[in-house]
């Protein structure tokens, strides 16, 4: 063997065993990137949680920052809180993307969704939140436009909609940011689900539109997109600026608080936070267990279900309350964009007055500087980010299908922990940790620190399309005398551009959107314009709000864009790579 | 070979660099030149971001220093970055290099010797600066004993619209009294926000006959006693608040929405001229004006302070000396800039720089210094703490 591949050349020998060893190191370094700040931040957090922080004076083992936490009265409101919206959010988003996609995919109604939709993403979560808040606060933009002709209303009503004390409210605004997010993951995932040909063949059984493509389609597209769903429940638990924005405050949700606690100036504080932040992450992990037992409820009932051979008698109407849904959803986060660029340019701008008083550049003129700079760091960041993560992703599960590295089931959930973990739990340790070995500060330390977020969504977006690729075609290529190079290069990411462009849209977004990080790890030295606007937050300065969010939105909305489109354009004459 | 030596170099014990004198000035602003300082200030409020970026400009101008306004959501997060440095013995470099502090932030870091000083009162410009008629050698009743310099004079001031409050509200009582009849139409920022305890204290000098109890350290013995008309006070407030006070907005410039969407009448502010600078910015409507209580109301002054491990240290020096210099403090005191008062004692000035302040229009939602009437002393640091837990226990986590 050596002998006969000396004959087709050193270089490619040399090269081969180059890109072999680099290959099979690619999936070590990817593991280390994410894995190794978050426990190193774990063990930081778990020793002031157990009484344990020489800096404060504290120090061995004790049980008091627990019996701290438990004494503070409104423990029990931000549990159920952090419980009651991360499930709800997460249910109701995942049902309108499914009914929808069942009811709707294939018609040019959905067309017109996804397209209203797929933008969305790019939309930072902060900046929905607040379009959110401008439009329905009983001084928003909705109470506005009916004010006072239909209400009578002279003066906003003094009722409590946003940050309202059971959270709903943030519930919706996860819901709207999340339905695009996993309609896109959906979009992803329908490439590899044979769907239209599945619905095609249970409609000319007599199987309604929606029920026959949640029996045919949907347990293949959820075993696709099951990991965003697990993503996107953690995160709704433990979100924290969509729960500053619009969460209820007394008290607030369980993450806020830990938040708060981490950054009191009594040091002491901090154990009770480390205590809150190993809560606030077993009831991360009991809400993803609990979610694992309903999928096996869902699946045994569903299988009852399929069996039974209902034809589903309700389904134009399930599925025109899911297009309607998804509409709202679509149309609440459009209009709070319109709400946040009227106040952009607002002059004063009372209540009932449907518009401002006069229209004005002043406020571009006063914040538009400062977003400039913000801008340029936060794309240099988000590039850089994602790139890394991207190409890290691809050499893992590259060398997972030439080498068979596979990961064993249960060490995928490796990949998962940096999402599933709190990050009120394990950023202030990793601030330690970094500040430890002297990366103190500064752009690099903030780009690994967005590293440890951005490549499990990176990944998490791109495994499954990655390794549902048919095989088969790999082996024609070889057969066709490519190298596993050029199989890879010239057939396999072709093919797979879509889901690559998304993965990567995703990993910008992902990074766009990091505060928590970007403010610990960069020492507030990093500005990005997440930063700068969830700082302008607390100011409550709409026009300056209003600057900021639609510069955000601008940053992240691009790359989705391409997304969508390169593909578009690449393949406009290869119809069966377009959906790929 | 090279990387051992590096090596060694970079694990070898650095020797303390030594801390440049504040008393030479002329060395001051040599070793400025070039330097960055990290200035991290609350970034809540767009026109104090406005007037950072202005000073910057300025520093770059004369002395070559760069300015990076590092906006905080709470100043709490510069004290935990400055503690957590000292934990992993970041002592020559922190990313902290000044900060807007006063109140129980300052008596923390101060306790801990997390901060460079003395340097305040041999900063050129502390020449200029009224130690007699403002309290800018004791913040919240702790000596600042030069470990920070004072830049801006604070006072509290109730922001009322007067096409729903046309005459002032005289005191504590009588704003309970519109409340109840006027109900959702006032709230406070939620504690700990700094405005929202302000609100707390402000609430509690002005029912108490006598307030001296509060210029020393709260005790376990007289806290029950002393804040008691506080509860009663907030217990019959609480229900007739915005939201029936289960919500709360986050700060003070939260509040000037509200007023401007006609949520609320009444708003609290510790500037006298915010209000009037709101105005010019569209954010409030021009028929807002302000008043303070009968019996006066709490004032104190804004510093800044230099982390002992901020490695631009001198630029820092420059930064806080050419905020107390008449120029800087003359434009703060601009209602279309900022509005705050200033430190400087107008005796001290020359013709010149006086003129500077009387040029200035205060604008028509401002008290003049007169009407703003007597300052109050902050309570010591101690009661704030303690009222602001108090309060998050008993209204902070309502239902």
């Amino acid at each position: 063997m050596p002998h006969r591949l000396h004959m087709a050349g050193d270089a490619g020998w040399l090269g081969h065993i180059r890109s072999r060893r680099f290959l099979l190191l690619l999936p070590a370094l990817t593991l280390l990137a994410m894995l190794g700040p978050v426990f190193a931040g774990l063990w930081g957090t778990l020793l002031p949680a157990f009484g344990h922080l020489p800096a404060a004076g504290q120090i061995g083992a004790s049980l008091d920052p627990f019996r701290d936490l438990v004494a503070w009265p409104g423990l029990p409101r931000a549990m159920l809180l952090s419980v009651t919206t991360g499930l709800l959010a997460t249910s109701i988003s995942l049902a309108i993307v499914m009914l929808v996609t069942a009811g709707w995919s294939g018609t040019r109604a959905f067309r017109l969704l996804e397209r209203l939709l797929s933008p969305l993403l790019s939309l930072p979560h902060a900046a929905a939140a607040f379009g959110l808040a401008f439009l329905i606060a009983p001084s928003g933009w909705l109470s506005r436009l009916l004010s006072p002709g239909l209400t009578g209303w002279e003066r906003p009503p003094d009722w409590l909609i946003v940050q309202d004390n059971w959270g709903l409210t943030m519930t919706a605004g996860l819901i709207v940011k999340e339905v695009p997010f996993l309609l896109l993951i959906t979009l992803a995932a329908l490439g590899q689900a044979d769907a239209r040909r599945s619905v095609t063949v249970a409609q000319a059984l007599g199987y309604g539109r929606v029920t026959g493509w949640l029996k045919t389609v949907f347990p293949r597209v959820y075993a696709q997109i099951r990991p965003p769903v697990y993503v996107v429940l953690a995160y709704a638990m433990s979100v924290v600026d969509v729960a500053v924005i619009l969460g209820p405050n007394t008290p607030p949700p369980l993450s806020v608080q830990i938040v708060k606690w981490m950054s009191d100036p009594d040091l002491a504080m901090r154990l009770e936070g480390a205590a809150g932040a190993l809560v606030q992450l077993a009831l991360v992990v009991g809400a993803l267990a609990f979610w694992r037992v309903g999928e096996w409820v869902v699946a045994r009932l569903g299988r009852r279900w399929i069996a039974s051979g209902a034809r589903g008698r309700f389904d134009p109407l399930v599925a025109r309350l899911a297009l309607l849904s998804g509409a709202a959803c679509a149309l609440a986060v459009l209009l709070g964009l319109g709400v946040l660029a009227i106040w952009s340019f607002a002059g004063f701008w009372g209540f009932p007055d449907a518009l401002p008083d006069q229209f004005t550049w002043r406020n571009w003129m006063r914040f538009g500087p400062g977003t400039q700079e913000a801008m340029i760091e936060t794309a240099l960041i988000a590039i850089v980010a994602a790139s890394v993560a991207l190409i890290l992703t691809i050499g893992c599960l590259e060398a997972e299908y030439r080498y068979g590295l596979t990961f064993s089931r249960r060490a995928v959930w490796l990949l998962y922990l940096p999402l599933l973990i709190p990050q009120t739990a394990f950023l202030p340790g990793l601030q330690t940790l970094m500040l430890n070995i002297g990366a103190d500060a500064g752009r690099l330390p903030v780009i690994l620190a967005h590293l440890v977020f951005v490549l499990p969504y990176v990944f998490l977006s791109l495994a499954d399309p990655y390794r549902a690729w048919d095989t088969r075609i790999g082996t024609i290529a070889a057969a066709l005398r490519a190298s596993p190079n050029g199989v890879l290069w010239r057939v396999r990411l072709p093919m797979l551009l879509r889901p690559i462009l998304t993965a990567l849209a995703v990993g910008l977004a992902v990074s766009v959107g990091q505060y928590l990080a970007t403010l610990l790890i960069g020492g507030g030295r990093v500005a990005t314009l997440t930063t700068e606007a969830v700082a302008l937050a607390s100011g409550g300065d709409r026009r300056a709000i209003a600057v900021y969010g639609l510069m955000q939105t601008g940053a992240a909305l691009v790359p989705f864009a391409l997304a969508l489109l390169i593909p578009a354009l690449v393949w406009r004459n290869r119809q069966g790579l377009r959906h790929g | 070979m090279k990387h051992l030596a590096l090596l060694a170099a970079l694990l070898a014990p650095v020797p303390a660099l030594a801390d440049i004198n504040p008393a030479d000035w002329d060395a001051v602003t040599a070793e400025a030149e070039g330097q960055t300082v990290f200035w991290n200030a609350w970034g809540g409020s767009t026109t104090t971001n406005d007037f950072i970026a202005w000073v910057g400009q300025r520093v770059m101008e004369d002395y070559g220093v760069t300015l990076e306004h590092v906006k905080l959501t709470d100043t709490a997060d510069a004290v935990t970055r400055v503690l957590s440095e000292k934990q992993a013995g970041e002592d020559d470099d922190g990313a902290v290099d000044m900060i807007w502090i006063n109140g129980a932030n300052f008596a923390a870091m101060k306790e801990a010797d997390l901060l460079f000083g003395p340097y305040a009162e041999q900063l050129p410009n502390w020449a200029f600066v009224d130690v007699e008629g403002k309290t800018v050698q004791t913040d919240f009743t702790v000596p600042t004993e030069g470990f920070e310099s004072p830049w801006a004079m604070a006072q509290v001031v109730f922001i009322h619209d007067t096409a729903d409050i046309p005459a002032p509200l005289g005191d504590m009582n009588a704003i309970l009294e519109w409340s109840a009849a006027n109900p959702g139409r006032f709230t406070y920022p939620q504690p700990p926000d700094f405005l929202g305890t302000t609100f707390l204290k402000q609430a509690l000098v002005d029912l108490m006959d006598d307030p001296s109890a509060l210029a020393t350290p709260a005790t376990d013995e007289n806290y029950d006693a002393v804040t008691e008309p506080l509860w009663t006070f907030l217990d019959a407030l609480t229900p007739t608040l915005w939201r029936a006070g289960r919500a709360y907005p986050a700060t003070g410039p939260a509040q000037l929405q509200l007023i401007a969407d006609g949520e609320v009448d009444l708003a609290v502010s510790f500037s006298p001229g915010e209000a009037t600078a709101a105005i010019a910015n569209n954010q409030l409507p021009d028929t807002v004006r302000t008043f303070v209580l009968d019996k006066g109301t709490i004032g104190n002054a804004s510093f800044v302070a230099i982390p002992y491990n901020s490695g631009s240290k001198a630029g820092a020096m420059v930064v806080a000396n050419f905020l107390m210099s008449p120029e800087a403090q003359a434009r703060a005191q601009d209602p279309n800039i900022l509005g705050y008062g200033t430190v400087l004692d107008m005796d001290a000035l020359s013709a010149d720089d006086r003129a500077l302040f009387d040029a200035l229009d205060l604008g028509i939602a401002t008290l003049s210094p007169a009407e703003l009437g007597t300052v109050q002393a902050e309570p010591h640091p101690s009661w704030m703490t303690r009222i602001a837990d108090d309060w998050m226990n008993r209204y902070g986590v309502a239902q």
